[in-house]
């Protein structure tokens, strides 16, 4: 077992189902001879050859549209936004022409579009942003974020095995932040559609995903440190389709429930997450279900602005107190 | 402040090309001089940590800036939109280096006020619109503020800049064809300095030129050597009297080269060495300098002496601007509408952060 970093996992699960499958193929801006901007392709181009790791021209709406085209003729895409913000320029492609094929016209579309995603990293408004509300409403899209290593190779493997457009969201702050032992052989795969108990509790539950299982993670050590309370965070892995069943578990086993998300609050995942829990296990609850997210703002690039409109850990330890006092 | 040179060259100088004054020549060695010099001070503060997010070089691209920003009448308000190594075309349109300095440092007296980084701030009074990082975005915009110059018989031009990446943008088609159908007083300066991050433009764009394009358009096409300041503003000025006497859209091509990488951390790996040391002999600043000397346009003293004061300015500035503070926390909230005036407080936030 060896020790890879985030960014390293995801390419280790890129790089073996491209050697498992010759239907796979990888295209997207400087992802070839360069490696991409965030080097997630390093080294394919010389392995895979460029027809099979295509640097295309700056045209988000082509990449998708012509994986989408690519995919119904029984090929397996795998298009990269250089970052995940300049996903806004395929959305149409993605909401109307991906999303409905299935539905529409029986068309097969399995496309995996990647990128990264998130602040933190001083980027400014428009490279930092977290785009899965805007997806989450569109039927027709499953939509991942990892928030380990082993789940990075897990659910890359999984969206590319996946029968359906697969959008996976990868948060570049923990490209190489963080580190986990992986065996080496074997097929790693994380079943999409499914949650997982990143710590396990029993007197308030943390929802969350992505980046933000690190800071419930970091909050769930103080809370037992200084107030000793037993805190279970659920890592949702996957937004769409969503672990009912997980969410329902938790909330059956805690009866206090929030919900920590880094993009903004109107209109977030959270809202959803927070109807579903009212509707399948209002009766479980023993107090308000909370969210903790972004500002409704832009993200600012200034240290000082970003630090305020991101959730950080002293927020999620602040509001788990709140909610404990039930 | 030092008096300038009042000697004359000895032997008789040739015309100055273009219908230029001496006194505009000079002016044009203190922008391209000043972007040089600015980027190398921010360099510096980037090595040092100070600026915050990444640094987006022109180096080698100063005079296609410089050149065609200068080619527009400010006097007769017009409008340009730079794009990421547009900084010599904002200090023309009156951008001033500390406010360069404040925004990369993501400083609470900034354009932005920390909101935004490196050269993405408008300024209508001055001039110019700030891009986003969207590429192609402002070519729309622009065709949009050329419009209301056109809907009220006002007789300003527009410019915006695209690379010869941002030309493979949707928005990019969308917005030229819209301005050329309405005719609209836009010049679309086409950067071609060789790379899209480590594309090169062969693998951007199957014409030969990038003006091939303008074909496509139906818009008029024209080109000059980007390196060489007085072609530059030569090409892009006939763009601009163009637009003006209401001959529509011009698409001027500027063919130049991106000395360093897409931005600071980048090595350029993907470039060849010849490649570099080539267009490293061409350097538009030290040509132009060369080449007002070489003309008799203007002396070493006068020259020695724009530099100096060059110099002083930016030390000014940086210590100026090192010492500010960031901005306060809290003040993020403001400004996200008119109405109301700030974004909700999360609960769970004491006053002040
Ligand atoms: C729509 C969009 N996709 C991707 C990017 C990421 N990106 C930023 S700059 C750049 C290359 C731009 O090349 P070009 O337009 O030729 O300008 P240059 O950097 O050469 O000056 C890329 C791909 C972006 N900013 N916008």
């Amino acid at each position: 077992m060896a020790e890879v970093t985030y960014l390293e996992a995801l390419r280790q699960g890129l790089r073996e189902e491209m050697r498992r499958d010759e239907r796979v193929f990888i295209l997207g801006e400087d992802v070839g001879a360069y490696g991409g901007a965030f080097k997630v392709t390093e080294g394919f181009y010389e392995e895979f050859g460029e027809a099979r790791v295509i640097d295309t021209p700056i045209s988000e709406a082509a990449i998708v549209g012509a994986a989408a085209g690519a995919a119904h003729m029984g090929l397996r895409p795998v298009a990269e936004m250089q970052f995940i913000d300049f996903i806004s320029c395929a959305y149409d492609m993605l909401t109307n022409y991906v999303a409905t094929a299935r539905y529409r016209a029986g068309l097969p579309t399995p496309i995996v579009v990647r990128g990264p995603c998130g602040g933190y990293v001083r980027g400014g408004p428009f490279h930092s942003q977290n785009p899965e509300a805007a997806f989450l409403h569109t039927p027709g899209l499953k939509i991942v974020c990892p928030a380990t290593a082993r789940d990075a190779k897990g659910l890359i493997k999984a969206a590319i095995r996946d029968d359906d457009p697969v959008l996976y969201f990868e948060h570049k702050f923990l490209y190489r932040r963080i580190k986990e032992a992986l065996p080496e052989d074997g097929d790693l795969l994380t079943p999409i559609g499914k949650a997982r108990i990143a710590r396990e509790g029993r007197d308030l539950s943390i929802i969350t995903y992505s980046a933000m299982v690190w800071k419930a993670l970091e909050a769930a050590e103080i809370l037992e440190r200084e107030d000793g309370l037993a805190v279970e965070v659920l890592d949702l892995r996957t937004l769409v389709p969503m672990d009912d069943d997980a969410i329902v578990a938790t909330v059956e086993k805690t009866n206090k429930v929030m919900i920590v998300h880094e993009d903004t609050r109107t209109g977030g995942v959270a809202g959803e997450i927070a109807a579903r829990i009212n509707e399948r296990a209002f009766e479980w609850l023993d107090g308000p279900v909370l969210r903790v997210t972004a500002a409704d703002v832009p993200l600012p690039y200034a240290p000082t602005l970003e630090d305020y409109v991101l959730p950080q850990t002293a927020d999620v330890v602040a509001v788990a107190r709140r909610l404990a006092a039930y | 402040m030092p008096a300038r040179s009042p000697a004359l060259p000895r032997r008789a100088a040739p015309a100055i090309p273009a219908g230029l004054r001496r006194e505009q020549l000079l002016e044009l060695y203190h922008y391209v001089r000043l972007t040089r010099s600015l980027e190398e001070r921010l360099a510096n503060l980037y090595r040092q940590g100070k600026v915050i997010g990444g640094l987006f070089r022109s180096l080698g691209q100063e005079a296609d800036s410089v050149g065609s920003a200068y080619a527009l009448d400010r006097s007769a308000g017009d409008f340009l939109s730079p794009l990421i190594r547009n900084l010599g075309s904002m200090l023309v349109q009156g951008a001033e280096p500390l406010a360069i300095l404040r925004q990369y440092m993501a400083k609470a007296a900034s354009p932005s006020r920390g909101r935004e980084l490196n050269i993405h701030f408008g300024d209508l009074e001055k001039g110019y619109i700030g891009q986003i990082s969207h590429l192609g975005d402002m070519v729309p915009v622009m065709a949009g503020v050329t419009l209301s110059f056109k809907m009220r018989g006002e007789r300003r031009v527009g410019l915006v800049y695209v690379g010869d990446g941002a030309m493979s943008t949707g928005t990019f088609h969308e917005g030229i064809n819209f301005a050329a159908v309405q005719r609209l007083p836009l010049v679309v300066v086409a950067e071609q300095n060789g790379y899209a991050y480590s594309t090169p433009v062969r693998k951007q764009t199957a014409v030969e030129r990038l003006v091939d394009k303008a074909a496509a358009y139906g818009v008029h096409g024209d080109s000059a050597d980007g390196n060489d300041l007085l072609a530059v503003y030569a090409v892009t000025k006939r763009a601009v009297d163009r637009a003006r006497a209401g001959e529509g859209v011009t698409l001027v091509e500027l063919r130049t080269y991106r000395r360093k990488g897409h931005a600071e951390h980048d090595d350029q790996s993907y470039v060849p060495e010849e490649e570099l040391a080539y267009w490293a002999r061409n350097d538009p600043v030290d040509a132009y300098r060369r080449q007002l000397e070489e003309s008799g346009w203007a002396g070493p003293e006068e020259l020695l002496a724009a530099e100096a004061r060059i110099d002083e300015e930016l030390d000014r500035a940086v210590a100026l601007a090192e010492a500010e503070p960031f901005p306060e926390p809290e003040s993020a909230l403001d400004g996200v509408c008119a109405g109301p005036p700030a974004a909700e407080r999360p609960w769970y936030r004491g006053r002040g952060g």
